[in-house]
């Protein structure tokens, strides 16, 4: 009887464990959120959000340029990976079997892996270098480079669900396949595929290391696409390895507001995709 | 049929030029990358010198710190990112607390690196130094260390993710099976459920491991920016990501220039081979 004891005990002892761990790990997400809100929010008001940085000494300023550059930077990402990204995961959903579309899968895996740092590195060689500057287009297309691999993901997963009858309905009842793709499979895909494009977009939103040598930052205003821009998360790079308490202090009012947008945006995909059971 | 259509052959020309993207994205950084491997060959993966005005460049600096910073990044989060995955695959399966925990698990990966970095500059780094105070090292605040706990917590969602998923696909059988004859649950877990799902949670490690490998911008902001090879986990250290972010818009010269893009050649390479391995640990363990 000792044994069954012991036994129990150390089944508690487990459960007590695991339980613990558990919260445990998710105490720095809590710490970490807490410190950005109780510094950064009382830095968020309207000369934040309207006016650009002042120069070094000056009170004040705010973070214009970096949000006008963060929405430019995205805009291009999501014009360039959503069409190609939506086309190649209806190509996966629609000839699941075979070497080709294995390739396909393999090939977004991978895409999905690259360290966001060499994402930077291939646009800066494809756009930066041939043109001879930093752009926000070089930027824009590092990001789409980023969200490309999501996109189609979450797309194939999301219209694997669907059940085969209602194409099948569509297909007996003469409409041609490309209309059955486009007025039956995507509408009752679209909200997964939309939840999906938007996880993308919260998630390069606040990427940093592709835009370190692609969009490169800009104290100025700029909506040129030829041009540098800046963007929150470079904004707050640059910013936190600055030596100035004055820079450092917008900085805690940027990521304040990078984290809300992000979460935002973050929250808003789950509602979207909730009916459909998908790890995206 | 349909599979010689004008709009499937659409379809078809957007997973080609998927794929294209991938390989004329390794093509880029190959060629970019071999005018440093040309001149130092296999020394400069093994070269302890990086020494940009004397055009020298040796990389073992930098594999050291990476490989330093992820493993023990990863030695700190495994435990919490398995309790999680026990948690949500075997006790508390559904449930508002479950959806809620899941969530913030969610949230801990959808916070930008750069703000875990900033994060981690602030207030990390002041805490390090206090501590490398009183052990009495040389307290640098920055550093391996402090780089490595900024990366663990990053990481414990993508481990967490992938062991509960392969840790929910346990055969219920099984387990009632070993429940009928007296187990406990913790009997259960040790002796069912984990070496069942041991494949797939593998997968999830390195998966992980890919990650920390070639995190950049939190790794960047507090591990120090040193190029010397560390000499213990509390000295500051580069790893190849963050030599990458510091150095390339000022990289002056072809040599130099190309051998930071060599270094990122080599992270795509490996973080390329992590993924097709853990896939393929997926594939076959789903199909037990």
């Amino acid at each position: 009887m000792k044994g069954l004891k012991w036994r129990l005990a150390k089944d508690r002892l487990f459960r007590g464990l695991v339980y613990l761990l558990s919260l445990l790990s998710i105490s720095p997400l809590i710490i970490i959120l807490l410190y950005i809100f109780k510094r950064g929010l009382k830095v968020i008001n309207w000369s934040f959000l309207t006016h650009l940085p002042k120069p070094v000494g000056v009170e004040g300023g705010g973070v214009a340029n970096a949000i006008v550059g963060t929405i430019i930077l995205v805009f291009i990402a999501v014009l360039i990976s959503t069409p190609l990204g939506i086309w190649a995961g209806l190509y996966l959903s629609e000839k699941r079997r075979g070497l080709f579309p294995e390739v396909v899968r393999v090939a977004v895996d991978i895409l999905q892996a690259i360290p966001s740092i060499v994402v930077g590195i291939i646009a800066y060689l494809w756009v930066v270098k041939p043109m001879g500057r930093f752009s926000a287009l070089s930027g824009g297309i590092a990001l789409s480079i980023m969200m490309l691999p999501m996109v189609v993901r979450s797309t194939e997963e999301v219209l694997k669900l669907i059940p085969p009858y209602i194409k099948e309905a569509s297909l007996a009842l003469g409409v041609p396949y490309w209309r059955t793709v486009l007025k039956v499979i995507i509408p009752a895909g679209l909200p997964g595929i939309l939840s999906g494009v938007l996880l993308g977009i919260s998630r390069v939103a606040g990427e940093t290391a592709p835009l370190l040598f692609t969009a490169f930052g800009n104290q100025f205003m700029n909506w040129n696409i030829l041009k540098p821009v800046n963007a929150l998360p470079l904004l707050i790079f640059n910013y936190a390895m600055s030596p100035y308490e004055e820079w450092k202090r917008l900085a805690w009012g940027a990521s304040a507001l990078l984290i809300i947008m992000v979460l935002t945006v973050n929250i808003i995909s789950r509602l979207a995709g909730r009916r459909w059971k998908v790890q995206l | 049929m349909k599979r010689r259509t004008p709009f499937f052959l659409s379809l078809l020309i957007a997973a080609l030029i998927v794929v294209g993207v991938l390989l004329a994205s390794f093509f880029s950084i190959t060629v970019s990358s071999l005018p440093a491997l040309k001149k130092f060959g296999l020394d400069f993966f093994l070269g302890k010198q990086w020494d940009p005005p004397a055009k020298v460049f040796g990389a073992l600096p930098f594999l050291i710190g990476t490989l330093i910073t992820s493993f023990l990044a990863l030695l700190f989060s495994l435990p919490f990112s398995l309790s999680i995955s026990i948690l949500l695959g075997e006790y508390l399966k559904k449930g508002r607390l479950a959806s809620l925990l899941k969530s913030l698990v969610d949230l801990i990966a959808a916070v930008p690196s750069v703000i875990y970095g900033f994060w981690g500059l602030q207030v990390l780094v002041p805490w390090m130094r206090e501590f490398e105070m009183k052990i009495g090292v040389s307290p640098y605040g920055v550093g391996i260390l402090t780089a490595s706990f900024i990366l663990s917590v990053m990481i414990i969602p993508n481990t967490a993710s992938i062991a509960r998923e392969v840790l929910e696909l346990v055969p219920a059988d099984l387990k009632e099976a070993a429940y009928s004859l007296g187990a406990t649950r913790y009997e259960v877990i040790k002796r069912v459920s984990i070496p069942y799902a041991k494949s797939g949670i593998l997968a999830g490690v390195l998966l992980s491991l890919g990650r920390a490998l070639g995190e950049t911008m939190a790794v960047t902001m507090v591990i120090g920016n040193s190029n010397v090879i560390p000499r213990d986990i509390f000295s500051p250290a580069n790893t190849m990501a963050s030599v990458i972010a510091n150095e390339f818009t000022e990289a002056t010269g072809n040599l130099y220039y190309s051998s930071l893009i060599a270094i990122g050649f080599f992270l795509f390479l490996i973080t390329a081979v992590f993924s097709i391995l853990g896939r393929h640990i997926i594939k076959r363990s789903s199909l037990k």
